[in-house]
């Protein structure tokens, strides 16, 4: 069993360790906090953007052990001992990543506040391809996946563009998985 | 939200006790429906007992070639299962139907049937609606319901069940085993979720504080010949507006056997057992098919909304069954 934030004296608060981007982290959080909050609020790291607040958006998108989730929808209580990627955690050491150059190269963003969360959820989908996984356009689910723009777009509906950015956001997916 | 105390139980006893011991509390597990209802204001736990820690998450293979799985499998695994990808592809289809890539790494099996419909009143504390306050109404009823329910309504409730795996489940003939005070029980899935009748607010035929360990899927030879079809408002990451799922055995071209559940069209995931009859032991045609579905729909009744519902499921019958046969014309 994983381990448990200790409740605070009056039970409405829990201590919780998290590693984000690499630091550790040890917070006194209300049990309401979510994820997103925590980022924004308590650690300043506000690349993760509250679009929505509900998990139909996208753009609160980070990397929780490596996975793809929205933190909008995650208390961060339930967080102890795990380790969380967010956007200012993309960038290799010296510089940005591929990922991140293949957005710039393609423009793939008008406003950009979508930005942070599809290349979380980018980065997170190109793991899920890497490891096989099917989707919900994939014709045959026993074969292995071929990553057509269709497989992009279906994989990517999570994360909304209201400058409809797509076409960009797609090109520059498809090039970064190319150059994987 | 209303504040809340949060505990880890050790173990599945531990977890049940603590909902008996306390009627405010719930169980949480991927959260993806549970929190945004309580930003929301519709849910109020004052205790969150979080089961993701249990040991309830792997995909078991039983002697004999059925499934057990484990009640906190994440639907992103589940989907990917080798297993289930291979011998069960109905249940990968419909999870991959829903949600988003996102949603799917958190949300659980049990947590995906336990989740509470979308009714836009229900998810709306200004709102009449019984459910989720029984004795104000239902706002729906003469509201906006081009989305909710056709088939199995009541004056009380006319709200739908969400979700596209539950309908695979009950298709399946799937079984969830849970533990309550009283001790260790099975229900079919089929019998898991109730019509509203008279009591909207109560949603399962689980006992109050029970916790669903696993689901159980049998064996079932042509569980390969299978098909999910959803028609929703937007190609991807959107509730069904009315779902079907098949699966179809042909012996030469006379139906030997045939599982047909249809989803957003009722209060639970409903299985089509009349039009299952209708399809054993003839030959199979389009026409046999758009037969079957007029006798399994002969029982709906359109809401002001809504009646385009019923053409919908009946064409995404016909559809999901030709195609299973090798007759859907080109």
């Amino acid at each position: 069993m994983r381990e448990s934030a200790k409740p605070t004296e009056d039970g409405w608060s829990s201590t919780v360790t998290l590693t984000v981007n690499g630091t550790g982290h040890n917070l006194t959080l209300d049990n309401r906090t979510t994820l997103l909050d925590a980022l924004r609020e308590r650690l300043a790291l506000t690349g993760s953007k509250k679009g929505c607040d509900h998990g139909q958006c996208g753009s609160c998108t980070v990397l929780l052990d490596g996975r793809r989730v929205k933190s909008c929808l995650i208390l961060a209580v339930t967080l102890d001992g795990r380790t969380v990627v967010t956007v200012e955690g993309l960038a290799d050491p010296t510089g940005l990543s591929p990922l991140q150059a293949a957005f710039v190269a393609h423009d793939a963003f008008q406003c950009g506040y979508c930005t942070p969360g599809q290349l979380c959820s980018a980065r997170g989908m190109l793991d899920e391809v890497a490891r096989g996984w099917p989707s919900a356009v994939t014709g045959d689910l026993t074969a292995p996946v071929e990553l057509t723009d269709a497989e992009v777009r279906e994989r990517m509906s999570g994360n909304l563009c209201r400058c409809a950015a797509y076409p960009n956001i797609v090109a520059a997916i498809r090039d970064a998985a190319a150059a994987r | 939200m209303k504040a809340f105390r949060y505990h880890r139980p050790a173990d599945v006893a531990e977890a049940v006790a603590l909902l008996d011991a306390e009627p405010a509390a719930a169980y949480l597990a991927g959260g993806t429906n549970l929190v945004d209802l309580m930003k929301l204001g519709v849910q109020r736990p004052e205790l969150l007992v979080d089961v993701t820690g249990l040991p309830l998450d792997t995909v078991e293979v039983l002697p004999g070639g059925g499934l057990r799985i484990g009640a906190t499998v994440r639907n992103s695994d589940l989907a990917a299962d080798p297993v289930i990808r291979r011998e069960h592809p109905l249940l990968s289809r419909a999870l991959l139907a829903g949600a988003s890539g996102q949603l799917r790494n958190l949300a659980t099996t049990a947590g995906n049937l336990l989740q509470r419909t979308r009714c836009v009143y229900f998810q709306d504390t200004g709102k009449a609606c019984n459910k989720r306050e029984p004795g104000t109404g239902c706002a729906a009823r003469h509201g906006q319901n081009r989305d909710l329910a056709i088939l199995g309504w009541s004056e009380l409730c006319v709200a739908t069940h969400p979700s596209d795996l539950a309908v695979a489940l009950v298709a399946l003939d799937a079984v969830v085993e849970a533990h309550d005070p009283g001790g260790a029980r099975e229900i079919p899935v089929a019998e898991l979720h109730r019509t509203p009748g008279e009591h909207p607010e109560r949603e399962t035929s689980l006992p109050r504080g029970a916790l669903i360990t696993a689901v159980r899927v049998p064996p079932l030879p042509f569980a390969r010949r299978c098909t999910y079809l959803k028609a929703r408002d937007r190609a991807s990451f959107a509730f069904a507006v009315g779902s079907v799922a098949a699966a179809l055995d042909l012996d030469g071209d006379t139906v030997r056997d045939v599982r047909l559940a249809y989803g957003a069209v009722a209060h639970r995931p409903w299985r089509a057992y009349r039009a299952e009859e209708a399809l054993r032991g003839r030959p199979f045609t389009a026409e046999l098919a758009a037969q079957a579905a007029d006798a399994e729909l002969a029982a709906a009744r359109p809401l002001p909304h809504n009646g385009f519902k019923v053409p919908l499921i009946r064409n995404l019958t016909v559809r999901a069954l030709t195609t299973l046969a090798g007759t859907a014309p080109r």
